[in-house]
């Protein structure tokens, strides 16, 4: 069977068994190895990609599931600038707290956050929490987690802030 | 990689039952529980997957007369965005917030935790109290089985071979008030060790139509009815909180294992149907 993705924009045409594993088909058959294995059971959270927007563990989405829509993985954050990959806000935020240790559930967590912070939900601590409920780090103990996408809220709140 | 075993994805819902009819197949909805057992091989690999996501006809939250009716692929988050269910069914919303996190909310579905049949199924305990019926349906028609008709023993449905779950009807009842509870390990990505749902109405100053339902204590859902007994007809004091503790504590007879302990999970029950009596009595 063939089915068809939309992945960070642009579209492909992935020929395997509609019971992959949304996870494999981006990290064996499409070649983007960011999105992470954790436990495979839906538990922890690093495999955590957006589908039509939503966080989702992409471990239990099976490709047919997937087909016609569309995904976005932590490849599709950064930006394309004149020398080379632009970090979003959100990853410079990450950076800028300390936001990461070991790095594994890095791109789960930012996908999480990149999807609360589009939400346009009211970034309150108990909020951002919330959000990374889904989401579980053995290093940083969360605090610079939840500090980063806080920093990357307010970013986001300048941005869109009347005259600004 | 785990299994991959052949998927049908049907487009309507004649096509699902025709497939159904010709042979077994196992459903997969939004995956967060079958997933997790082919992945894990807690169960024989199933021979045929049939893939319900495209099967819009199992969609949707609307009222039908005098109940509300979700879809059997109605997910958790759509649960708690509907302002259908926080009207009417604000029980079903808050147990839809306790089940996983987010990612597990945007997949898992009504339907899906129905046909799982798990005795910790989170939203089991509001279809009992609420007096839930759920609607089967295959070639040969539609037929509905009341929630507590549903789940006669340890992961069993009375879902035949070539049965779906289409929906969930709740009885919409003038008056009805609903709590809901759950202790888990933590608040989100725990499976629950003690889940409690009540309802009843009030009716000159004493409870009426009481349900008391629970999850994670026996190897189904089940309604702890001579607890029920002593709520029918009484008020939330003080004395009938403590006596109804008690009775739901000689009641139940949950098991040790590895979430926890047949004496926490009786004095946990006990603890939670107290302090949901204190809280609506007021003292």
């Amino acid at each position: 069977m063939s089915y068809e993705l939309r992945v960070n924009g642009v579209e492909f045409e992935v020929a395997a068994p509609g019971m992959r594993r949304l996870l494999d088909v981006l990290r064996e058959d499409l070649g983007l190895s960011g999105t992470k294995e954790g436990c495979g059971e839906g538990e922890c959270g690093a495999c955590t990609v957006l589908l039509d927007g939503e966080p989702v563990v992409s471990c239990l989405v099976p490709l047919c599931q997937a087909d016609g829509h569309a995904v976005r993985t932590v490849e599709g954050l950064a930006t394309a600038g004149p020398q080379g990959p632009v970090l979003s806000p959100l990853q410079a935020a990450f950076l800028e707290a300390g936001g990461a240790q070991c790095g594994i559930c890095t791109p789960g967590m930012l996908m999480s956050a990149e999807a609360f912070l589009a939400s346009g939900a009211d970034p309150t601590e108990e909020a951002i929490r919330e959000a990374i409920a889904g989401n579980l780090c053995r290093c940083t103990g969360y605090t610079k987690i939840v500090e980063a996408i806080e920093l990357a809220a307010l970013g986001r709140g300048a941005d869109t802030a009347p005259g600004a | 990689m785990p299994a991959e075993p052949p998927v049908a994805s049907p487009t309507s819902l004649g096509q699902a039952y025709a497939l159904l009819a010709a042979a077994p197949h196992r459903p997969i909805a939004g995956g967060t529980d079958v997933m997790v057992q082919i992945a894990a091989e807690t169960t024989p690999i199933p021979e045929r997957m049939l893939d319900l996501w495209r099967l819009d006809e199992l969609r949707g939250i609307r009222v039908e007369g005098d109940a509300l009716v979700l879809g059997a692929l109605t997910t958790y988050t759509e649960i708690r965005r509907s302002p259908l269910c926080v009207e009417h069914a604000l029980a079903l919303v808050e147990a839809a917030a306790t089940i996983g996190a987010v990612q597990i909310q945007n997949r898992g579905t009504l339907g899906g935790n129905i046909a799982n049949a798990s005795p910790a199924g989170d939203t089991l305990p509001v279809l009992l109290a609420m007096d839930a019926s759920i609607v089967a349906g295959s070639l040969r028609g539609e037929r509905t089985v009341a929630a507590a008709d549903f789940w006669p023993a340890y992961r069993r449905t009375p879902l035949r071979p070539d049965e779906l779950v289409l929906r969930v009807s709740l009885p919409l009842v003038a008056g009805r008030r609903v709590r809901y509870r759950k202790v888990g390990t933590r608040r989100a990505q725990a499976i629950s060790k003690v889940v409690m749902a009540l309802a009843w109405r009030e009716d000159g100053g004493v409870w009426r139509h009481v349900r008391l339902a629970l999850g994670s204590v026996a190897p189904t859902p089940i309604r702890a009815t001579e607890t029920e007994r002593v709520l029918e007809g009484a008020a939330p004091r003080e004395t009938v909180a403590d006596h109804a503790a008690a009775v739901l504590r000689g009641e139940l007879r949950p098991i040790d294992d590895v979430r926890s302990t047949a004496a926490y999970r009786k004095a946990a029950a006990a603890r939670v149907l107290h302090r949901l009596l204190r809280e609506e009595g007021g003292w």
